[in-house]
This record gives C-alpha cells, sequence and structure tokens, in this order.
C-alpha cells in the first residue's frame, strides 16, 4: 500500500501569537513554525502503518514557502520515504490546496491520503474533505484509530457524541484526531538520513491549478481582553456567588 | 436569498445546536430546514421560528452520503449552512468541494448578508471576511448564537431520495448520561488533570449534577482517561459559552482557553494563584480542589441552588 500524507508549516502551538496593529493579520516574522499538531499524528500514522508491514511507501508532501522543506525533513527523519514541496509564497484558500493535492492524488495514485484534521493557524478542518470530495473518495475524518483488513479500512472517529466507528473501502482519505497516536521524536540519526532521502520541489503554479482566492480578508483583529477579577476566601462566600448567578441567569 | 439549513441531530433527535443555528441562518434569508433522520425530528423542528419549511429526507448518517444529500437540493439556494459541530465540518467542506466554493465555517458573528467574523488561531485572533461568491457554504459555531423560539408550526415536505454511501457505519460508542448538552448549556463546569483520577473527577461530575450543569474536561483529563472525549473542551473539542463556567483544577493551557473565550462568567477554584487561568477568571478562589468541592457542593446542596 501507498500513502500519501500532506503537511503544514504553521507557527508552533505554543507560541502566544500577537495580531499586527494594522489589522493585516498576525506576526509570523521572527516567530517559532513547527509542522501542524494533527500533521504530525498523520506522519506517525503512517510509519507505524509502514512498520506493522501495511505500507511499502510514505510520501509526504507541503504547500507553502520555500522553509516548508523544515516540515518535509520532519517528515522524512519520522519514517517517510521521500517528499514534494509545492511552492507557494502567497497565502492559499483551504479549496486551492484541496485541488493542488488532488493533482498530487492524480500522480500519486495512493490507496491511502493521511492529513492532520485542521491546522492550528487557520483551525480550517477543510482540506481532507475537499480532497475527498474532489477525487471522489470515501473519508473518515478526526480519526482516533485505523485498522487496516485487505483492502478496507475501519476507523473510529471522535465526535460530538462520543465516539464511531466506520468501515471504507480503499483507496481513502483519513483525518487524524490527536489521540490517534503519540508522534515519535525522529533520533539524529534519522534527522540526517532525512537529508538525503529524496525531495523534490515544484512551483505550484506549474500544477494548472487557479491559485485566486475567492474570500476577501478584511480585517484580523484581537478577541475582546479578558482581565483578571476578584480572588475570594472562603466555600461560604463562592456559592453564595454561584447561587445569586444561577438565580439571575434568564431560562432559555 | 433563500437558506438551506442541515439541522443538528443526536442520536436521532433534535439538537438544541439547531435552533441556535436557525436564529443565525434566519439573518440571511428564509430558511429551508433539512432534517436527516426520524419524522418526530422534523416535526419538532417545524416549530422553530424563522423556518419557512422542513425538508425531511431519509437517515444519512455518513459525510459522503450526506454531502450527496445537500448537492441534491442546494441548487436552489444561495446559502447551505450547518451547525460547526462534528458533523457539520465532516459534510460542509464536502460539499463545498463538490461545489466548487469556499466555504466560511466557525461563523462566530454575521456582520451583512456575505460578511462574517470566524476565530483562527484557537480564538486568538478574529478574522473578518467578504465572501463575494454566488452561492455561500457556511457553518455557525452554535454557541455563539442565541436560540430561535419554538413558536413556529412550518409544513413538512419530504424530500424522497435513496441516500448512499460508500463508507458503511457499524457502531457509536455513546458517552451515556442525562447531563445536558455541552455544546448549548448554561452552566458547564470544567475539570482538569489535577482531580488525579477518574474517581477525583467524579468530585467535578457531582458539582455539575448539583447545578444541573454540564461537565467539561481539558485534554490532558480525557487522554489520562479522567473523562470522555466528548467532554474535551478546547481548540479541539468543543467551544462553550455558557453564562456560568467553574473551572476545577485547570490551569488553563491556550488550547483549553479557546474552548470558554465565550463564557460570560469565568470562576476558577485552583492551588496555584499564577496560573493562566487566574488571571482570566472573574472569580477565583486559592485551595485544594480535593478540600473545596466536596463542602461547595454540601453547601449548594443545602441552599437548594439548581438550575
Amino acid at each position: 500500500m501507498k500513502i500519501l500524507v500532506a503537511v503544514k508549516r504553521v507557527v508552533d502551538h505554543n507560541v502566544r501569537i500577537r495580531v499586527r496593529s494594522d489589522g493585516s493579520g498576525v506576526e509570523t516574522n521572527g516567530v517559532r513554525m513547527s509542522m501542524n499538531p494533527f500533521c504530525k499524528n498523520a506522519v506517525e500514522a503512517a510509519v507505524q502503518l509502514a512498520e506493522a508491514g501495511a505500507a511499502d511507501e510514505i510520501v509526504v508532501v507541503s504547500i507553502g514557502p520555500k522553509q516548508s522543506n523544515d516540515v518535509i525533513l520532519t517528515a522524512l527523519a519520522m519514517g517517510a520515504h521521500r517528499g514534494i514541496l509545492l511552492e507557494a509564497d502567497q497565502p492559499l484558500e483551504t479549496l486551492v490546496i484541496a485541488k493542488l493535492l488532488a493533482r498530487i492524488a492524480d500522480e500519486e495514485k495512493p490507496d491511502l491520503v493521511l492529513l492532520g484534521k485542521q491546522a492550528v493557524d487557520d483551525d480550517s478542518n477543510h482540506v481532507g474533505q475537499m480532497l475527498a470530495a474532489l477525487t471522489d473518495r470515501p473519508q473518515a475524518t478526526f480519526a482516533s484509530e485505523i485498522k487496516i483488513d485487505g483492502e478496507a479500512l475501519e476507523v473510529t472517529r471522535e465526535v460530538d457524541s462520543g465516539r464511531e466507528t466506520i468501515a471504507l473501502p480503499l483507496p481513502a482519505i483519513v483525518t487524524a484526531d490527536l489521540r490517534l497516536n503519540t508522534p515519535r521524536n525522529a533520533a539524529l540519526p534519522m534527522v540526517m538520513k532525512a537529508r538525503s532521502k529524496p525531495l523534490a520541489v515544484r512551483p505550484v503554479a506549474d500544477l494548472g491549478v487557479d491559485l485566486t482566492p475567492r474570500l476577501t480578508v478584511e480585517k484580523v483583529s484581537p478577541p475582546p481582553e479578558r482581565t483578571a477579577g476578584t480572588t475570594i476566601g472562603s466555600v461560604a462566600e463562592l456559592a453564595g456567588i454561584i447561587a445569586s448567578d444561577i438565580d439571575a441567569m434568564e431560562a432559555i | 436569498m433563500s437558506v438551506l439549513l442541515l439541522a443538528e441531530l443526536d442520536n436521532g433527535t433534535l439538537s438544541p445546536s439547531t435552533a441556535r443555528v436557525a436564529a443565525a441562518a434566519a439573518q440571511l434569508g428564509p430558511v429551508d430546514l433539512l432534517v436527516s433522520g426520524p419524522s418526530a425530528a422534523a416535526d419538532q423542528a417545524a416549530t422553530i421560528a424563522g423556518i419557512a419549511r422542513v425538508i425531511h429526507a431519509r437517515d444519512a448518517v455518513l459525510a459522503d452520503g450526506l454531502a450527496n444529500l445537500l448537492a441534491g437540493l442546494a441548487g436552489n439556494y444561495t446559502v447551505i449552512a450547518a451547525s460547526a459541530s462534528t458533523t457539520g465540518k465532516d459534510v460542509m467542506p464536502r460539499l463545498a468541494a463538490k461545489l466548487d466554493i469556499q466555504p466560511v465555517t466557525d461563523i462566530v458573528a454575521i456582520e451583512g448578508a456575505n460578511r462574517f467574523v470566524r476565530p483562527i488561531y484557537a480564538g486568538n485572533a478574529l478574522e473578518t471576511v467578504t465572501d463575494t461568491q454566488q452561492q455561500h457554504v457556511l457553518t455557525f459555531r452554535a454557541s455563539a448564537f442565541r436560540p430561535a423560539a419554538s413558536d413556529n408550526s412550518a409544513p413538512v415536505e419530504t424530500f424522497d431520495v435513496d441516500v448512499t454511501s460508500v463508507a458503511r457505519f457499524i457502531a457509536a460508542h455513546r458517552t451515556q448520561s442525562d447531563i445536558p448538552d455541552l455544546s448549548t448549556a448554561q452552566i458547564v463546569v470544567g475539570g482538569g488533570v489535577s482531580v488525579g483520577s477518574a474517581d477525583g473527577f467524579k468530585l467535578v461530575e457531582a458539582l455539575g449534577r448539583t447545578l444541573g450543569a454540564a461537565i467539561g474536561a481539558t485534554r490532558a483529563a480525557v487522554d489520562a482517561g479522567y473523562a470522555p472525549n466528548d467532554w474535551q473542551v478546547g481548540q479541539t473539542g468543543k467551544i462553550i459559552a455558557p453564562d456560568l463556567y467553574i473551572a476545577v483544577g485547570i490551569s488553563g493551557a491556550l488550547q483549553h482557553l479557546a474552548g470558554i473565550q465565550g463564557a460570560r462568567k469565568i470562576i476558577a477554584i485552583n492551588t496555584d494563584p499564577d496560573a493562566p487561568i487566574v488571571q482570566i477568571a472573574d472569580v477565583v478562589l486559592i485551595g485544594d480542589l480535593f478540600d473545596i468541592l466536596p463542602k461547595l457542593t454540601a453547601e449548594l446542596e443545602r441552599l437548594g441552588v439548581r438550575h
């Protein structure tokens, strides 16, 4: 089985971001960047399938500026076999990303495409589902468990009511949730080895996809700020506050 | 503009989120509500104010089937919308790509017919976008909108079409409980990993039960197995906006705070006066949760406080 994994370079999830004062966006200059956490779960899932003998090739693809090489190298160090960078300097909308990935899926013909369920920068949670539509494949989003059974997958998904298990035939698209696995930290020899693995760089314009955005971002603003309140001294006082709050609540 | 809204169902019954997203959708035009599920849910949906017509279709549980069902109806509408629930998140991007539309999702405010506000970076920034496409695919965060009234009697029409799915449903593993719906609850009591065990988490649940509250948990508490995954509140779990959130033993990681920013009032019970949650809470009680919670629950029981 061949697996394609899509990964995104984002502002590191531990960084407290700052909105630019002119409202043009979030400051990303001089900010620590890393692989989107959910993408790491997707790479780890692919590597585990390969280690279990269920997959023989893992191709990792990223779309973004030249520096996105870093997250491809991270994936290669974790155990992916080769990388593709679609180099783009401008921000791209999720529909465009999905169309670009559909082109790569068309070339590579993977049996399984793994992605993170969402990127922690734009929090969209779109691309896997869109890619599934564009390639007319079944999808299993928010996966917390993947079992492979010949030509079919059994995926457990985390949903609002708990979990659910679905079966889907290959080829298929699966998006990873955080409890799918614990991504490994690649050891130094693997990091060194990653640099010798094949990594193709292609300008995004060469794929023949219209990159024009459909939406206009008018502004990006900080959320209303919350400030520290009062510290109280006793359980009785707290119970009194809760009682009067609930008393004042309107019934919905 | 006319709107096709996908009703949110939970185990075959209408979810309280539906009345909230219906209120959001009604700001954009007359709303036809698609109920893919039992006819009792369709009848209940007909009572939601602002609904012009309920379209009742067979149960389509999986994303590809549901996206096909919506695509079959989409031609008559300028807006196709849903709740930003795990169902809406699963289905709407798939539908959008089928229709060659860039969707706008997790909308928390509507500023005009095609101007919407959505949180990015775990709610640490708000993005205002204008969508000039001919047709719009949208999801609304239910917690950001007040529910529509239930004084309507909209006509219910049956849309008789077979819904097929390449994927196959095997089993649901539902968290059995009789506590209120977390996404729409007015009071939520949340517990963190410092409860120490599943038994420790029961102290949080006991306080919640006394108040008639929903129960939330941090990712760490869920990962540790103290609480089920559908109680997780935060960037990747549920986003809540209760009137009152009581955070017990929760330090306040960025990703958890993302889920509670809409809370009207936050009360924090914590041993650490420097915890991030203490910096944003309206009321703080510093102390050991194992000491405080049983006393607080008993005191509230004595006062007969319950929503």
